[in-house]
């Protein structure tokens, strides 16, 4: 059996409804909605740089350069915030992020 | 011209803004005493001017530079003009407030200076690449000040949820993007009209929705809207009123341009979302609301709404819908900076306050605050002859011309709900036993607050201008 298009396609899939799923599911820690967030850039750019090989076209290949230099940036900033938040809060787990409703 | 000088000169408000933003950076490392903000907020808003300015120079026909990514168009230029009124008003509004909550750090200036590059680049996108690059400036200077309070818990707590929300918006957004990409076989904007045109395969079409639910998160329209009540709550209230001006218009701006020249083709398939999106955001902005006691959270809903009232106009698809959206962004940008200017200025003693119940009998305490902010209250309600009513008679002129008289009268009624809950915040005003007496504000949110009102109360005496402008605009587009 060859691995085509397809199979790269469906790995990707499954990665970002895992990433998905592990954003909207998850109930304990925000470390893993980070985890989630990178799992879903990671499925994208499967996805890119398999379009890209199969069309043999570099464009996808140079748009998953910058999802990843975007991606470290963003993780960067999401574990600053996440600080300034335990240090007021001294916790870090989703059901204790309620001071504001309704 | 070479190609490199033809294009800075095409993007010169955006290389301003970032020189600015660099500048004023290594300023306020070396200069500023404490990281205090110094002389830092006063020179970025010389930088916006500077940067709006610009863009009354050489206007001319549709210019795309830097390799397909970018392109200077009149459309742009409308709404990178409104984005750079909201950052200016933004800090002119957040000087005194900063100070007095002693967060006048020197790096506020400089990320709302960053964030509103991104702003610019988003709004003049012409590739996905492009558009996915600004998003992210955008958004990832707005994470910072949503949280830019950090010794306070619920500034922290808006700015990690909004950040987690963001990151899965932009999460899908990109996954459509990587869909459109690989059935389409290209990123550009152009190239996917021409691709997709008349038949779109299941990706396309796949890619389609992702996109515009990435988009639809940075718009704040239901079913995306979760994290706005939470995040104006939480954040500092100049950075609410910063979400709630220039980051709309640039994700409304960037909303329109995708969809009308990267998918004229499929517009059975996007209309459907957009009039979808646009009923849910009118009934949960005109409900939701009712029941709530804090202002700013009143106004994040009311914003939901009003971002439903306008994707009303982009639903007809027309080049009247389009304009219809522009004038509404514009009218809409004066009202929220108005009513925050108002909001700014809720401050007994040295605290702010954000309760409803605090303004009662204002119109005893303050008249001319009362008289003005009702002038918001009612121009957002869409009351004639205020500018709101002007608003939508735009957009739901177009949505009959092209035929969608549910989405009209769904439109209508959400609005007369929503009248409800401005008219409560007016007969608290002026019915209701005072309470404590507002210290006075500082002359520029007083000036702000002002001006705005003045503006909504005598646009129906000259409309012209804005309506030729954004007459202008829509044509551009097409």
């Amino acid at each position: 059996m060859t691995i085509g298009l397809t199979h790269y396609l469906s790995v990707a899939a499954i990665l970002f409804t895992l990433g998905v799923l592990g954003i909207i599911l998850n109930r304990k820690n925000i470390i893993i909605i980070l985890m989630s967030v990178e799992l879903i850039l990671l499925s994208v750019n499967i996805n890119l740089v398999a379009f890209s090989s199969f069309m043999g076209d570099l464009t996808g290949q140079v748009f998953s350069l910058f999802i990843l230099t975007v991606a470290a940036a963003e993780a960067a900033i999401g574990l600053a915030i996440l600080v300034t938040y335990y240090r007021n809060r001294g916790s870090i787990a989703v059901e204790d992020i309620n001071m504001m409703k309704g | 011209m070479t190609s490199l000088s033809l294009a800075l000169a095409h993007s010169l408000p955006e290389v301003t803004l970032a020189l600015g933003a660099l500048s004023l950076l290594m300023l306020g490392v070396f200069f500023a005493k404490d990281g205090r903000d110094w002389i830092i907020s006063e020179l970025a808003i010389v930088v916006l001017g500077l940067a709006f300015l610009q863009l009354f120079l050489g206007i001319g026909p549709k210019v795309v530079v830097w390799d397909g990514a970018f392109v200077d168009d009149t459309y742009g230029r409308f709404m990178k003009g409104l984005a750079l009124i909201g950052s200016l008003v933004t800090l002119i509004l957040s000087m005194d407030y900063m100070r007095r909550e002693k967060i006048d750090q020197f790096e506020f200036p400089v990320l709302v200076l960053l964030a509103t590059l991104g702003m610019l680049m988003l709004i003049s996108a012409q590739n996905l690449m492009a558009l996915y690059l600004g998003l992210e400036l955008m958004s990832l200077a707005l994470y910072v000040i949503a949280a830019f309070h950090r010794d306070n818990v619920r500034a922290s707590e808006a700015g990690l949820k909004y950040f987690a929300l963001g990151a899965l918006s932009s999460g899908m957004m990109l996954y459509g993007a990587s869909l459109l990409y690989g059935f389409a076989g290209t990123v550009s904007f152009e190239g996917l009209a021409a691709a997709i045109k008349g038949h779109a395969t299941v990706g396309v079409v796949f890619g389609l929705v992702f996109v515009l639910a990435g988009l639809a998160f940075k718009m704040s329209v239901v079913p995306f809207h979760m994290w706005t009540p939470d995040v104006y709550e939480g954040a500092p209230t100049p950075v609410t009123a910063f979400f709630a001006s220039a980051a709309k218009m640039a994700a409304v701006a960037i909303t329109v341009r995708i969809i009308m020249t990267a998918f004229p083709g499929v517009t059975a398939q996007w209309q459907q979302i957009i009039i979808f999106i646009a009923i849910l955001s009118m009934a949960l902005g005109s409900f939701a609301a009712i029941g709530q006691t804090n202002i700013k959270r009143l106004m994040a809903y009311s914003s939901i709404g009003h971002m439903g009232f306008a994707l009303v106009g982009l639903a007809a698809g027309t080049q009247q819908g389009v304009q219809g959206v522009l004038v509404y962004m514009a009218i809409y940008l004066v009202m929220t900076l108005g009513t925050f200017a108002g909001i700014l200025s809720m401050r007994v003693g040295d605290t702010y306050v954000e309760k409803i119940s605090d303004l009662s009998g204002l119109a005893r305490t303050n008249g001319p605050m009362a008289f003005f902010l009702a002038a918001m209250m009612l121009s957002l309600a869409g009351i004639p002859p205020l500018a709101g009513f002007f608003a939508k008679w735009y957009v739901f002129n177009a949505a009959i011309q092209a035929n969608l008289y549910p989405l009209a009268v769904i439109g209508v009624l959400s609005s007369v709900v929503a009248c409800f809950y401005y008219l409560r915040i007016v007969k608290v005003m002026y019915f209701d036993e005072a309470a404590a007496k507002f210290a006075r504000p500082s002359m520029a949110v007083s000036a702000v607050l002002m001006f705005a009102s003045l503006l909504i109360v005598f646009f129906a005496f000259w409309p012209a201008p804005l309506d030729a402008a954004a007459a202008a605009a829509a044509k551009s587009l097409f």
